[in-house]
């Protein structure tokens, strides 16, 4: 399998993640979105890796991962309180932030 | 310290003002006492130091005192030096002869009033400054004690200054000394330039070696600086509404200080104006201007104090004439200006005596008949009256004639005009008589005429004296002329006409005066209580023939249109740039703000459109 393959997969992935982030309204949902982007990142920074045959890419990706689980951290939270404060998940009624 | 120190002679008053400022109050039961007893020291002093003068020989007659060493900047030194010569002492003898008088005078005047502590701390402080300003050796403390009477006379014009009248008169008074004051600041940085020092005898020994411009510019600032303390055209507004601060004060600024200030300063500089017969020249023609001016305005004033103002004015007119005249005139200037002193603070001193009788009524169209009421204030008066007119043998005949008499030896208009100011003179004082003690009681209902406290009279009683003799005597007596020889160096000219003919014809011309004044004012005449509107000349004379138009049409009038100008100017225009850029700022925030609508999915959708145009450009232009 060439690499092309895999950077298909990668942009294939990106734009599924990138629409759900546009589309879906659950923070949750959303959120899943967003990690489906970076780990279309990350395979597209392995592959490259691959191809240029330098560990550079791998090492890259790792600290998507490292800076991804950190995020979660932060961002469940702050659903959680959203969600406690609310009653809602929906990302809509956070909304209060506007002119 | 000897008795006749200088210093002591202006530190006394000035001690005296401070205690008096200082302990506020506290010294409300005495202060008046205090006050009057550093005039009258002072004035013991000066006996004192023009006596040691007087037995000393003719070329060393002169006292220098140095206080301590002001300042020294390089290789410019001005030490606080006063000195005591001929001219400055007649000066001080006047100062605190005159200024003690008023200071007694004062203690009845000012009884009905809370403040007269502080009106007596201000007196004090005119005289210090006053005497500061004859004494000093330098054109910078001169400058110094300049500045104190344009103070203290700011004080004591504006005293009651509950009055809005009184504060505005204080006010204007204040400016228009401002005015003067500039010339004389010039007058020092010019000599301070040209002979690197501003003492009175470098400056006096290096005056020839100037070049001539320099010379007459010099001039000129001196002449401005006096036309602004002396009240000379086209300075002269002030003096007319001096008139708002208490009788004492009218008398203090218009005989003994202040307006003759400017007369000893073109006496003092008379090595200068000598040397500059353009300046000279500019020093008679205001002289002239004024005494025209000044006597003009006291034939249509009704009020008292301003018709004996602008008969100031005109007196001051015929010094700032007789200075003019160079070395013929400075001597009658000074003789003119002693005699003025004693009959013009006895005039004053007797209309305030008037008034105190007359519950401080000052229209003389509510007056008449006063003479029976106030017998020793019309004594008085009338000696005043004799004197300022120039009847033989009364002061003022003898100081007024010397005048006519240089001024003719000079220039045949200078002579004429000061013998229609004579003529002129004797009119509206004549007015000024009749209408207060002749002719029948115009007096408000209410109004009881009632003879002033010895306190007040006696004082009226020396000046009157004074002014009966102080002519013949200064003159024949004392010999002024001599006297003031070694500082002014009198000359004598020739007159276009046979001398024989000029006192008959001043004597003639003033009785042509009283004539037509008895005609109009004398006692057949029936005084209207309300003022007639008279014709264009007299209402133009009521409006000190334009002295305050013209200040509002070529100073005021200017300068609001200039503020108003560069108000504009920063409203329309430089306003307006700053506040035209922050409006652009916060219009285009209003309409970008409602980007925000605080849908998270919008601005992730905005980001995503951004990333495919980012992308998008990176891709072509890898392309192309």
């Amino acid at each position: 399998m060439s690499p092309a393959h895999y950077l298909a997969l990668s942009a294939l992935l990106l734009c599924l993640g990138a629409a759900g982030v546009l589309i879906r309204r659950n923070a949750i949902v959303m959120f899943m979105s967003v990690e489906l982007m970076l780990n279309a990142a990350n395979l597209a920074l392995v592959t490259a890796s691959r191809m240029h045959g330098t560990l550079d890419g791998q090492v890259f990706a790792f600290f998507a991962m490292v800076v991804a689980a950190a995020e979660v951290v932060v961002g469940l939270a702050i659903i959680v309180q959203i969600f406690r404060s609310r009653r809602t998940a929906s990302i809509d009624d956070a909304s209060l932030l506007k002119y | 310290m000897s008795l006749f120190s200088p210093a002591l002679l202006v530190g006394i008053p000035l001690v005296s003002a401070a205690v008096l400022l200082l302990l506020g109050k506290r010294s409300n039961a005495w202060g008046h006492f205090l006050g009057t007893t550093a005039s009258i020291a002072s004035f013991g002093v000066a006996v004192a130091a023009v006596m040691h003068l007087v037995s000393q020989p003719v070329g060393s007659r002169e006292i220098n005192q140095t206080v301590w060493n002001w300042f020294t900047v390089g290789n410019f030194s001005v030490d606080v030096t006063l000195s005591i010569d001929a001219l400055s002492g007649v000066f001080i003898l006047l100062i605190t002869g005159v200024g003690s008088l008023i200071h007694i005078y004062s203690i009845g005047y000012m009884s009905h009033d809370e403040n007269r502590r502080k009106f007596f701390a201000y007196l004090n402080l005119f005289i210090a400054a006053m005497l500061l300003l004859v004494l000093a050796n330098n054109f910078l403390l001169l400058y110094v004690g300049w500045e104190g009477v344009g103070l203290a006379s700011f004080l004591l014009i504006g005293f009651w200054q509950h009055k809005n009248s009184a504060s505005t008169a204080a006010n204007k008074a204040f400016i228009l000394n401002r005015v003067g004051d500039f010339g004389l600041a010039a007058a020092v940085m010019l000599m301070f330039v040209t002979f690197g020092s501003v003492s009175f005898p470098t400056v006096f020994a290096h005056v020839g070696s100037a070049p001539g411009h320099t010379t007459t510019w010099i001039a000129l600032a001196l002449l401005l600086a006096a036309c602004g303390k002396s009240a000379q055209f086209p300075l002269q507004s002030w003096l007319l509404d001096a008139m708002e601060g208490p009788t004492p004060v009218s008398a203090l600024i218009h005989a003994a200080t202040m307006v003759t200030a400017g007369v000893y300063l073109v006496a003092r500089s008379n090595a200068i104006f000598d040397l500059t017969q353009t300046g000279r020249t500019a020093v008679m023609i205001v002289g002239t201007i004024t005494l025209l001016m000044g006597a003009v305005i006291g034939i249509a004033k009704d009020d008292i104090k301003k018709a004996l103002a602008g008969s100031t004015m005109s007196q001051i007119g015929y010094m700032m004439l007789a200075v003019g005249l160079g070395p013929v005139g400075y001597v009658w200037a000074i003789f003119h200006l002693l005699t003025h002193g004693f009959f013009k603070a006895n005039m004053f001193l007797g209309a305030g005596s008037v008034m105190h009788g007359m519950n401080d009524d000052v229209n003389m169209r509510h007056y008449g008949a006063l003479r029976k009421s106030m017998a020793i204030t019309f004594g008085t008066f009338l000696i005043g009256y004799l004197a300022i007119i120039g009847v033989p043998p009364f002061a003022g005949f003898f100081s007024k004639d010397e005048i006519i008499k240089a001024a003719f030896e000079q220039s045949v208009w200078a002579g004429a005009a000061a013998l229609l100011g004579a003529g002129i003179t004797a009119y509206y004082m004549s007015r000024v008589m009749f209408m207060t003690f002749f002719g029948k009681a115009r007096w408000q209902s209410g109004v009881h005429p009632h003879e002033s406290p010895a306190v007040m009279t006696i004082p009226l009683i020396v000046l009157a004296l004074l002014s009966a003799v102080a002519g013949y005597g200064l003159l024949h007596v004392i010999n002024l002329e001599e006297w003031l020889t070694p500082l002014l160096h009198p000359t004598t000219g020739e007159l276009p006409f046979n001398e024989a003919l000029l006192l008959p014809g001043t004597l003639a011309v003033v009785a042509v005066g009283v004539v037509l004044a008895w005609f109009a004012y004398g006692s057949t005449h029936e005084i209207p209580v309300q003022a007639p509107r008279g014709n264009a000349f007299i209402r133009a004379a009521r409006a000190d023939l334009g002295g305050d138009a013209f200040n509002q049409e070529v100073v005021i009038g200017p300068g609001e249109r200039l503020t108003a100008t560069l108000v504009a100017v920063d409203e329309k225009v430089l306003d307006a740039s700053v506040m035209g850029i922050a409006d652009t700022f916060t219009g285009l925030g209003g309409r970008f703000r409602s980007l925000q609508t605080g849908f998270t999915r919008s601005y992730a959708l905005v980001m995503v459109v951004g990333v495919i145009i980012v992308g998008a450009v990176a891709f072509l232009v890898r392309l192309s």
